[in-house]
């Protein structure tokens, strides 16, 4: 009796407490770490005017699913992410660009340097991780000054992203 | 095949050969080509350094990353009021680090050759061998306050030292040292680049280096400011202070504005309109220039 009730205590604690960024349901989990909005590498946009810009929470979502897509299916850089937790990967990147966009989330994710070591990206693989981006902001009607305002947020991580 | 187009050829084939010898480096096993964000070569100077038009950038040519070996050539075209320019250039990028180039210039001085006992048509022909190595930086990436850093030389030859003579300058041949540095500035979608040029080229030297009112490095200031419209298309002006060396013709900086549009990944047009100034004893010498350069 004693050892059912532990056992039924041992299954509902997991379910009570919040998930663990680094452990999801539905996710493959990876080292644990400190969840910290610090860790998207950039600050946010001050105002809503981005936010706004990129058709709020649902806007972004659907940038993030195209630009995911295409990665996956990429025949030049579709084998770095081939290996990839892709629901994790979709969640966080959602995450981390709806934060920067200041558009009403927090970001739970590794910072840069975690999230891509050993993944071997190189230059021409971040160029065209950058074109695949921009054809989902450009897809999502996203203005191209308003683009390139956003990726002025994610240039300065190319160091952290680039091997070597 | 013109004499000029010629020489190119023969150039582009001496620096083909450089380019196979090298892979066998360090690098060899990591080997890319191709691989940059459109448009981030430039286009390709009247020099053959790629840049602006008129004034280098802390780019290096073609349109491979540090992990691979680009090339990039252009043909480009001027038509000012009173002289024709032509230049063919091709350029070899090597780990996005080091660039050499070449290029061809021929200016045909049309009835002005005539007006200065040289003959109508007659051609001043010049030679441009180009090196340049990028210091530090990066022109998209990294922080917003560094911009990409190069420093190079032109190594210019002319073919016309009676020409070059007659009108009071003093050498043939001279070499221009220069610093650029570069930033595609995002937030504002703008990219700016500064370039200061140790020289004494008369006309770019195709009136020759140094002359009868000096025969001293001068220091100038040229720089680009263009605007980002889409990610194929941006337009701009360009600056470029130059010396006045020669008593009997007065030499102007040159302006221009410009729209460069990349066709494809490998191919960029580009539309000026030039304001070259006094050339040769001929002043207001504006026009149009056209450059259509193929990067790989």
């Amino acid at each position: 009796m004693f050892s059912i009730a532990l056992l039924m205590a041992l299954q509902t604690v997991p379910a009570d407490a919040a998930p663990a960024p680094h452990a999801m349901p539905g996710e493959e989990p990876v080292a644990a770490y400190a969840p910290s909005n610090a860790n998207a590498g950039a600050r946010a946009f001050a105002g809503d005017g981005m936010a706004k810009a990129f058709g709020g929470q649902a806007g972004i979502r659907r940038i993030v699913d195209t630009f995911v897509n295409r990665n996956f299916a990429d025949p030049v850089i579709g084998e770095i992410f081939a290996n990839h937790d892709q629901v994790r990967l979709r969640r966080t990147i959602f995450e981390q660009f709806c934060f920067i966009l200041n558009a009403g989330c927090d970001y739970s994710g590794r910072d840069m340097r975690n999230a891509h070591k050993d993944m071997g990206v190189q230059q021409a693989d971040m160029n065209r991780i950058v074109e695949n981006l921009q054809f989902a902001m450009a897809a999502e009607g996203v203005s191209f000054a308003a683009q390139n305002r956003f990726l002025s947020k994610l240039a300065p991580m190319r160091g952290q992203v680039v091997e070597r | 095949m013109p004499a000029f187009m010629r020489r190119t050829t023969q150039i582009a084939t001496i620096l083909g050969a450089t380019v196979a010898l090298l892979p066998a480096s360090a690098h060899a096993q990591d080997m890319r080509h191709g691989g940059k964000l459109v448009l981030t070569n430039g286009i390709s100077t009247i020099e053959g350094a790629s840049g602006g038009g008129l004034t280098p950038w802390a780019t290096i040519a073609g349109n491979s990353t540090k992990d691979g070996i680009g090339v990039q050539a252009s043909a480009t075209v001027a038509e000012v009021e009173d002289y024709d320019f032509r230049s063919a250039s091709i350029a070899i990028g090597i780990f996005d680090r080091v660039e050499v180039s070449y290029a061809r210039q021929m200016l045909d001085t049309n009835w002005v050759g005539g007006a200065l006992g040289l003959g109508n048509d007659y051609k001043l022909d010049q030679d441009v061998f180009g090196l340049k190595v990028k210091l530090f930086g990066d022109m998209v990436y990294g922080p917003s306050a560094l911009p990409a850093v190069a420093i190079g030389a032109q190594h210019k030859k002319n073919l016309d030292g009676a020409v070059v003579r007659a009108v009071g300058g003093r050498h043939a041949e001279g070499t221009d040292f220069y610093a650029s540095a570069t930033k595609l500035f995002l937030s504002h979608s703008v990219l700016a680049s500064v370039t200061g040029r140790l020289t004494k080229a008369n006309q770019n030297g195709l009136l020759g280096f140094g002359g009868d009112k000096s025969d001293a490095y001068d220091f100038h200031l040229e720089g680009t400011l263009a605007y980002q419209i889409s990610r194929k298309f941006a337009v701009g002006g360009e600056y470029r202070s130059k010396p006045d060396k020669l008593g009997i013709a007065r030499e102007d900086d040159w302006y221009d504005l410009f729209a460069a549009y990349a066709l494809n990944r490998n191919l960029t047009a580009t539309l000026a309109y030039a304001d070259l100034g006094s050339v040769a004893t001929v002043p207001e010498q504006r026009g149009v220039l056209f450059q259509l350069q193929a990067g790989f």
